[in-house]
């Protein structure tokens, strides 16, 4: 597949500031799903939502969102920008995604990061200095709960398991592959390079050399645990564009939404911050230059999210903005393909993973015979049971 | 033995018209602990900053999370200093806004164990321990080291009158900033604990075993 090029979201409701309107959440959530379907339709890789659980967000239950969308799509990958490993019980999340993998047929993988607002952490019982702790502790327990049928454990955070099994078992055999985000924590680059597994920086909102930082940490770290070389690493990057066919156009029609976006508006010009952040406001040859120039300084990469649908912007206008990106595909992929050095792997899905496991497995754990009968629904032996399995019952 | 390597100071004024009252006392004391450092024998570099170049983009800083070329530049300069001199006006019975966000935007650790020389400007006495009641829980918080005499000016004491008594604070202040920036440390004399920065970790990461035992030591949360 060589590189994933998609698009994330942090499915933000915010007033359009040229017209004063605020979606409903109802008309958000129905946008998303939109912008989702339509990603798919242009050929885009991959969906990603971010996890949310205070206004002005509707990213709450991520992975109903992503089953909902799995239903209308064929192809695109489900991902999340990023999933609560520091407030969410590891044991939901293994539940949860091993679900949707099931569904969709394994088009998941998932990206960890520790959440951006300050009272989430009380709010689910836990403590915002444990930060770097929490994600640590779960994320050990989540791969876990994944590779191993039985769990015994016992952590800091949570109450023990003995004897634990987290259903479904992964599709295949396979856990869904995992990202690990964060802007300027080099402790998670220094986790997903130890576990082997990718490394996201959001890229945008940030200055270059952030993520040119965390990326080479990661990179470095990842070989030194003894993954593959440094370019044989697994990096993802954000990127944010506003294109229309004539540069200036781009530049009047987006201005209003930067000038008043809730992360960075009121503050720097957009000159001023689409020059020392990755945000390229302009025509499509531009966005092009632009995101070929990333991987001057992260080296080659497999994957490439936008985010095109916050600030407010009119669900017509992102769909408009979807069309043009589906134009520019191509070329991106071209000259990124021609571009990449030798031995860059490409980015891992779902069926590559089967492969490098040996081939799909199937996982499922049967339960054991219960206390007062001795059996299980799956003893064959028992005519009670091959009455039901027959259709007798 | 004479410290022969150059020690850096860095003057941090927040003075806003020009020119400045908050400028001219940062000269004073700049020039002050020049000659304090330089008698110690050490070689001594000044440099100044004004934070009123710096507003757009410490503003920009607060609302965006990343300094600016030009601020990141300040900040830098202030992390590598020997030593530094901090000086504000006095607006609302407290340091001034300007001069609270350049320290709000300091990352956690980046005074830790910084000799700090404090000081204040007003147009009237009756402010005058405000480097009292604000300046050093400030730097107490910074975990900055602030030496005992702080140098508050009154404009009346730019005056010939008053004059003698401001130069002679400064000199005093100047003499005990640089006891700490060039006094008697030598290379076996341990250094004062400082809180790891970000562009620490990155230099020497911390081994994913670290991290795993820090995420499990100490009692269960749960």
């Amino acid at each position: 597949m060589g590189m994933q090029f998609g698009i994330f979201t942090v499915g933000d409701v915010t007033t359009d500031p040229t017209t004063g309107k605020t979606p409903t959440e109802h008309e958000r959530i129905k946008a998303t799903v939109e912008i989702a379907k339509k990603a798919e339709e242009i050929g885009l890789d991959v969906f990603a939502t971010g996890e949310h659980h205070n206004p002005p967000f509707i990213a709450s239950a991520p992975t109903t969102t992503l089953a909902y969308i799995g239903a209308q799509t064929k192809n695109i990958i489900l991902s999340t920008s990023t999933t609560l490993i520091t407030t969410t019980d590891p044991v939901l999340i293994a539940e949860n995604y091993a679900k949707l993998q099931h569904l969709t047929d394994g088009r998941v993988d998932l990206m960890m990061g520790r959440g951006n607002t300050g009272p989430v952490y009380p709010w689910f019982g836990k403590d915002i200095r444990q930060g770097i702790n929490l994600a640590v502790e779960n994320y050990a327990l989540l791969r876990r709960l994944w590779t191993e049928d039985v769990v015994d454990w016992q952590g800091r955070f949570r109450t023990p398991l003995q004897g634990y099994t987290s259903t479904p078992r992964p599709l295949d055999g396979v856990a869904p592959f995992v990202w690990h985000g964060s802007i300027r924590s080099p402790e998670i680059a220094e986790q997903a390079a130890y576990y082997g597994d990718g490394f996201f920086h959001n890229h945008i909102f940030w200055p270059a050399s952030h993520t040119k930082q965390m990326v080479a940490l990661y990179r470095k770290r990842f070989a030194h645990y003894g993954h593959g070389t440094e370019d044989q690493a697994i990096v993802g990057l954000g990127g944010q564009f506003f294109m229309r066919k004539n540069s200036q156009d781009a530049k009047n029609e987006f201005r209003p939404y930067f000038d008043n976006a809730p992360v960075y508006g009121h503050g720097p010009s957009m000159e001023d911050f689409t020059e020392a952040t990755p945000l390229t406001v302009g025509s499509p040859q531009e966005v092009i230059e632009r995101t070929l120039s990333f991987r001057e300084y992260v080296g080659d990469y497999q994957r490439q999210l936008y985010l095109i649908d916050h600030a407010g912007l009119p669900l017509k206008t992102v769909l408009e903005q979807l069309d043009l990106y589906g134009e520019i595909l191509p070329t991106l992929r071209k000259e990124f393909e021609s571009l990449r050095k030798p031995g860059v792997p490409d980015a891992p899905t779902h069926a590559s993973l089967v492969e490098k496991a040996g081939g799909p497995h199937d996982s499922t754990v049967y339960a054991a015979g219960d206390d007062a009968t001795g059996t299980s629904d799956r003893d064959l032996d028992d005519p009670e049971v091959a009455k039901v399995l027959e259709g007798e019952l | 033995m004479t410290d022969v390597s150059t020690k850096k100071i860095v003057v941090v004024s927040a003075g806003l018209s020009v020119p400045s009252s908050t400028r001219l006392l940062a000269d004073m004391l700049g020039e002050a602990t020049e000659h304090a450092v330089a008698a110690r024998g050490s070689e001594v570099e000044v440099e100044h900053i004004e934070l009123r170049n710096l507003a757009h983009a410490l503003t920009d800083n607060l609302l965006t999370g990343f300094p600016s070329k030009d601020l990141k530049a300040a900040i830098d300069a202030v992390h590598e200093a020997d030593g530094l001199i901090a000086v504000t006006p006095v607006f609302s019975a407290s340091y001034s806004g300007l001069f609270k966000t350049f320290f709000d935007v300091l990352e956690m650790g980046v005074l830790d164990a910084k000799p700090v020389l404090a000081a204040a400007t007003a147009g009237t006495a009756r402010h005058s321990l405000v480097i009292e009641h604000a300046l050093r829980p400030l730097f107490a918080y910074l975990h900055a080291v602030v030496v005992p005499t702080g140098v508050f000016a009154a404009t009346d004491d730019f005056g010939a009158a008053g004059g003698g008594d401001l130069q002679k604070r400064v000199e005093r202040a100047a003499v005990e900033l640089a006891a700490l920036v060039a006094g008697p440390g030598g290379a076996s004399a341990p250094a004062a604990p400082k809180r790891k920065l970000v562009e620490e970790e990155f230099a020497a990461p911390t081994d994913f075993a670290d991290l795993l035992r820090r995420a499990s030591e100490g009692p269960p949360e749960y």
